[in-house]
């Protein structure tokens, strides 16, 4: 089980209190978790990933086990914590900017 | 008895506040979305009860919301959780946030470049939803406009969206910039006496007209002015700012143009423009309106052209029994002294009951009412964040 933490403003657009938790068939990459979460959850599609380039949308972050993972490939495996749910993969909206 | 329904739109979320036909006493919902910018809400003209919601941020992009009751409930229109993202032949649905250009063969045309802030050509990128027009006999099709400047429907509700491309690839494309703003399509009018044709605004393109339901366009510019264009009277590059249409004279026109330009009228559908400034303040505002029942009185309301905030500190709207022109001063009820707000292009609206309500929000969070026509104003609320849009519906 794969545990994802959203932002405030994809919680409320979802629906969903606290992480969300998936399962993922296959390798736990960042394309596989994001392929799930919005399988799961369609509202979501677009917001995390452009709906053209399927990138990471700029003022996103991901992050896990304490690692920035933006710049990671999205088929690189993500770290065994997040793949056996010990450790949540977060998608963080960057907010700095004074 | 009749009742108000007022859609407003903000940096921070959208409300909605009710009322029944007198306009005294006002019920406040919201904020919905809260924290997203709602730049535009409106409801169908055949069905009061839905409304469409246009949200974007800069962190999470373009959502698409819905409500079918009124605005007590919203929903993303979409591909329902669980069921299969793509058809039986493989190809990817549609998704009611998704809002693609169209460079297909058979439909699109080809994705261009439009000139950027350095004079040099940029491409084509969606950004967000500038304004939601929905059809006046069909709640499930709905016009979108669009930054980068283009224009999108829906006819199943807002679920899948389809550019009508003709418009983008109207033969001055390259030459469309965008203003300080973004370049956005901010205006939708549907023609309520001929559904072939729609007029739409872009800034700073100018306006243009379809009397084939989209599939062509034609710039519809001629006599408009701008100080600050090297041409005297090119086809595209003007900024405007809104345009409006009364249902009883569907060939009139009224525009308000970007500083430098002013108020402007047409009596031809656009085909030729007449400078109808006369004795405003400034020649600098965004919003213009018509009375619901007295097609030749408009309403604007001039802001400082520098400061973008009422002209000495003085909330003033003006209001033009003549058409244009001939235009008059409406303070009552408004503040008279220490007022540095803004009123967006899409945030004034009009009632179409007797006495007609005339409507408008602030940058300041305060929505003001006229309920009779302008003469005097009264806040409806105070303290809303930045508003972005104001629409009215009058409920049966």
């Amino acid at each position: 089980m794969i545990r994802v933490e959203l932002p405030t403003h994809l919680r409320r657009l979802a629906s969903v209190e606290g992480e969300v938790k998936l399962e993922v068939a296959g390798p736990v990459t960042q394309r596989s978790v994001l392929d799930a979460l919005e399988a799961r959850y369609p509202m979501l599609r677009g917001t995390i990933r452009d709906h053209g380039s399927v990138k990471r949308r700029p003022m996103l972050r991901f992050f896990a086990c304490e690692e920035d993972l933006s710049h990671e490939p999205p088929d690189a495996p993500l770290p065994d914590a997040v793949a056996t749910g010990k450790e949540p993969f977060i998608v963080l909206a960057a907010i700095a900017g004074g | 008895m009749s009742g108000v329904r007022v859609l407003v739109g903000t940096k921070k979320g959208g409300f909605v506040l009710s009322s029944d036909g007198k306009r005294d006493k006002w019920g406040v919902s919201g904020p919905f979305f809260s924290g997203w910018e709602i730049y535009h809400m409106k409801g169908s003209p055949t069905d009061p009860n839905r409304i469409y919601a246009s949200l974007s941020n800069s962190w999470f992009g373009q959502v698409i919301q819905r409500s079918d009751d009124g605005g007590k409930n919203w929903h993303q229109p979409g591909t329902p959780a669980g069921e299969p993202t793509t058809t039986p032949e493989g190809m990817p649905k549609g998704e009611s946030n998704k809002f693609v250009y169209d460079a297909s063969d058979k439909t699109g045309k080809p994705l261009t470049t439009h000139q950027w802030y350095d004079g040099t050509q940029h491409p084509w990128e969606f950004k967000r939803v500038w304004h939601i027009e929905p059809s006046l006999n069909d709640p499930d099709t709905v016009y979108a406009g669009v930054e980068d400047a283009a224009l999108f429907r829906s006819t199943d509700g807002g679920k899948n969206w389809n550019e009508l491309s003709g418009l983008r690839g109207h033969g001055t494309g390259p030459k469309w910039q965008p203003g300080a703003g973004g370049m956005g399509l901010h205006t939708i009018v549907l023609d309520k006496t001929n559904d072939k044709r729609m007029f739409i605004a872009i800034s700073a393109a100018g306006a243009f007209r379809t009397d084939d339901g989209g599939k062509n366009w034609k710039a519809i510019n001629r006599g408009l002015k701008s100080q600050y264009l090297p041409e005297p009277a090119p086809e595209v590059g003007f900024c405007v700012h809104r345009i409006a249409q009364h249902p009883a004279r569907p060939n009139t026109l009224f525009m308000q143009l970007h500083q430098g330009g002013g108020a402007f009228r047409s009596d031809d559908a656009g085909d030729t423009w007449q400078d109808v400034m006369g004795n405003l303040p400034t020649d600098f505002g965004f919003p213009i309106d018509i009375h619901a029942h007295e097609p030749n009185t408009v309403y604007v309301i001039p802001m400082d052209p520098n400061m973008r905030v009422p002209p000495e500190g003085k909330l003033r709207v003006y209001r033009s029994k003549s058409g244009g022109n001939e235009w008059e001063p409406l303070t009552k009820g408004l503040p008279q002294e220490n007022c540095y707000v803004n009123v967006l292009r899409d945030a004034m609206a009009v009632d179409s009951l007797d006495k007609c309500g005339i409507y408008f929000g602030t940058t300041g969070g305060q929505v003001y009412l006229s309920p009779d026509g302008g003469d005097s104003w009264k806040p409806i609320v105070r303290d809303l964040p930045y508003v972005l849009s104001v629409e009215v519906q009058t409920l049966p």
